[in-house]
């Protein structure tokens, strides 16, 4: 029997049931849906995520300090701390391959400018840090090496200051007092947004690491971070492992007290975090998509009972099983196919209003269409293949007699 | 010149739990090309299940059954449908039309299920030409339930004619079916049968197997009678009889009013 003859009889079939096969339709139309929202919110976090770690810079190695004990109370990170500037030059003379190294030093404090004043995290750091951390200046430029060696009092601000100071004026040029101590403003930031555990990026002042230790806070002996950029990401383990040793033996013996850690890691835990989130929520839906699949199946089996005189006079006039099986396989694969595809389309629309309404950052896939439209596919052979089988296995006698 | 249909020593016995029913006991029987054959008897005789094996629904526990010199007595399932599709055609009691589907997509189902692939438009056209013989061409875009219980027979007709059947079996055609309309489309099936047709019918009804050239009696599994009609009826005389009825009822009638109404 020709195959487009019975496409043509089980599309008829199932136009006379329009609200029913609707109905049928739903169950795999709402699975799908919910497979693609879901999987494209969760794409889009892991998205978000991943740029979060990129902006915290390529091939980086992080250095910070570790932890001191004293009489058997363990102080926690950051506790003995005993980095300073020396150790950051330290390893950019010594260590090949080391591109750019950058101490950070920070507190927060008061600033005065315009008029205004604000609470922010002022920065000490080399000008190497914005290449580093892959941050990009929007007006003016990072102050200068010669800067850092005079002390000089210039700064690079972030927007957040931006707006709180100086919305209604350029900013470059103008002064910027720290502790009561003027700075020229050379340089703003481009906006970051928030990061990844929720603080303002762009909330933030750069001044050179000298100024901030001899000028603004001179009791400062020691630095929070040293940030070393690698050449490559295939030398990050070996980097690593020189500034360790490096600085174990600067430290003549002592029990290392500090950390190195690279970005790489970081990132690794945060999109494995989002994966794994990703997975969770399609899992979910595509439970959806299963019930919606079993719905398809049930509404086959009603279908068969309720039309056996119909197969018995088909076989009665010369159907084979497989024509029949065909007839039924198809009604549902066009079922779950039409769910697929109406599926899609909402899936896509309810990503694209919640990305609109809520802000979500939502990744349509094209990948996570394919899996659910082959899925639903899939769905409607799996569970009409039964019916469709019983309805082949039908005896013509039997079928005629059935009222 | 063979038989069409050649039954010998046909036995069919059911199995329930333990009990056997034998339906069929030992039927033989030939049927010829043009013959007209009427199967009478009660429920239970064994005729529906007689008539079952003749149209290789069911198959025979015992026996062999050659139609048009195949044997068709041990195919399988499948190689039965093609036999039904193409040397047989079915019309049933409850006429059997596909619902919600036109009459002559209903008569054009038997071509799609045909093992030789039939073009879209040779469909077409020999589905008209078989609406045509059962004079319902005018009717082909009518749904089953646009049409009178007559003329969805009529349909039915064409749709076990539209494969060139070597005999037509039909299943009680006419018992769902007033008389008047019984006798038309028994004069449908006496037309057919004057053009060479082969038709076997199931019937318990006396008078419309008087239509037929041969009427066989099952009893209990066998034939216990076989004999020629002897004292045929023809549709058209019957018809022009009942027409002829229905005028003088009418006179009657009006000349009744007539002297009411001057009364």
């Amino acid at each position: 029997m020709r195959i487009v003859a019975t496409i043509v009889i089980a599309i008829r079939a199932l136009r006379r049931n329009k609200m029913r096969s609707f109905l049928t339709a739903l169950g795999i139309i709402i699975g799908v849906g919910a497979v693609i929202t879901m999987v494209s919110i969760g794409n889009g976090a892991k998205a978000q995520v991943e740029a979060q770690v990129a902006s915290l810079g390529n091939n980086v190695i992080t250095v910070s300090p570790g932890s001191s004990s004293a009489s058997g109370a363990r102080g926690g990170q950051g506790s003995s701390n005993t980095l300073t500037v020396e150790d950051a030059v330290a390893i950019q003379r010594e260590i090949v391959g080391a591109v750019s190294v950058s101490p950070e030093i920070r507190n927060g404090n008061q600033i005065q400018g315009n008029g205004l004043n604000w609470r922010t995290n002022i920065s000490g750091v080399a000008p190497d840090f914005i290449s580093i951390r892959a941050w990009s200046i929007r007006a003016g430029d990072i102050f200068t090496e010669s800067d850092v060696r005079a002390n000089a009092k210039v700064c690079v601000i972030g927007e957040t200051i931006v707006r709180q100071l100086y919305a209604d004026v350029n900013p470059l040029g103008q002064t910027l007092r720290i502790r009561n101590i003027p700075f020229r403003i050379v340089g703003v930031l481009n906006q970051k947004g928030f990061s990844y555990s929720g603080s303002d990026q762009d909330d933030i002042v750069l001044i050179p690491y000298s100024s901030f230790m001899t000028r603004v806070f001179r009791w400062r002996r020691t630095i929070n971070n040293i940030l070393i950029e690698s050449s490559s990401a295939e030398a990050m383990p070996r980097i690593q492992q020189e500034v360790t040793d490096l600085l174990a033996q600067r430290r003549e013996g002592r029990e290392p007290d500090f950390t190195v850690r690279n970005q790489l890691e970081l990132a690794a835990a945060a999109t494995e975090t989002s994966r794994t989130m990703t997975a969770l929520l399609g899992a979910i839906a595509g439970v959806s998509l299963l019930v919606g699949g079993i719905g398809i199946m049930n509404i086959m089996l009603v279908s068969v009972t309720e039309r056996t005189r119909e197969i018995g006079i088909r076989l009665a006039i010369g159907a084979h099983d497989r024509d029949i099986r065909l007839q039924f396989l198809i009604e549902a694969m066009i079922l779950s196919a039409m769910g697929g595809i109406l599926g899609v389309s909402l899936g896509i629309g309810i990503s694209e209003t919640l990305s609109r309404v809520n802000g979500w950052p939502v990744l349509v896939s094209s990948q996570s269409v394919i899996i659910a439209v082959a899925f639903s596919a899939a769905v409607g052979i799996g569970f009409g293949f039964y019916p469709a089988h019983k309805a082949a296995q039908l005896d013509p006698i039997d079928a005629l007699r059935f009222e | 010149m063979q038989p069409v249909v050649q039954l010998r020593d046909i036995r069919k016995t059911y199995r329930n739990g333990d009990l056997e029913v034998h339906a069929v006991r030992g039927i033989s029987l030939d049927i010829h090309k043009g013959e007209f054959i009427a199967i009478m008897g009660s429920s239970g005789s064994g005729k529906s299940t007689l008539m079952n094996t003749l149209g290789c629904l069911d198959r025979p526990s015992g026996g062999t059954y050659l139609l048009d010199g195949i044997n068709v007595s041990d195919l399988d399932r499948n190689r039965r449908a093609d036999i039904r599709n193409h040397k047989l055609g079915f019309v049933f009691q409850g006429f059997n039309l596909l619902s919600r589907t036109s009459a002559l997509e209903n008569v054009e189902l038997p071509m799609l299920y045909a093992p030789r692939r039939v073009s879209a438009d040779e469909m077409r056209e020999r589905a008209m030409h078989a609406l045509e013989i059962v004079g319902l061409a005018a009717r082909y875009d009518h749904l089953p339930n646009q049409l009178s219980g007559g003329q969805q027979q009529r349909v039915a007709i064409a749709r076990a004619l539209v494969n060139n059947p070597q005999v037509i079996l039909a299943d009680e055609p006419t018992g769902n079916l007033d008389t008047k309309t019984s006798v038309e489309v028994m004069g449908v099936f006496q037309k057919l049968n004057d053009q060479g047709i082969t038709i076997v019918m199931v019937t318990h009804e006396l008078d419309i197997a008087r239509y037929c050239k041969r009427n066989l009696i099952v009893r209990d599994g066998l034939v216990v009678r076989d004999e020629p009609v002897a004292d045929r009826s023809f549709a058209a005389e019957e018809l022009q009889k009942v027409a002829q009825a229905e005028v003088d009822a009418k006179l009657t009638h009006d000349l009744a009013s007539h002297s009411n109404a001057k009364d």
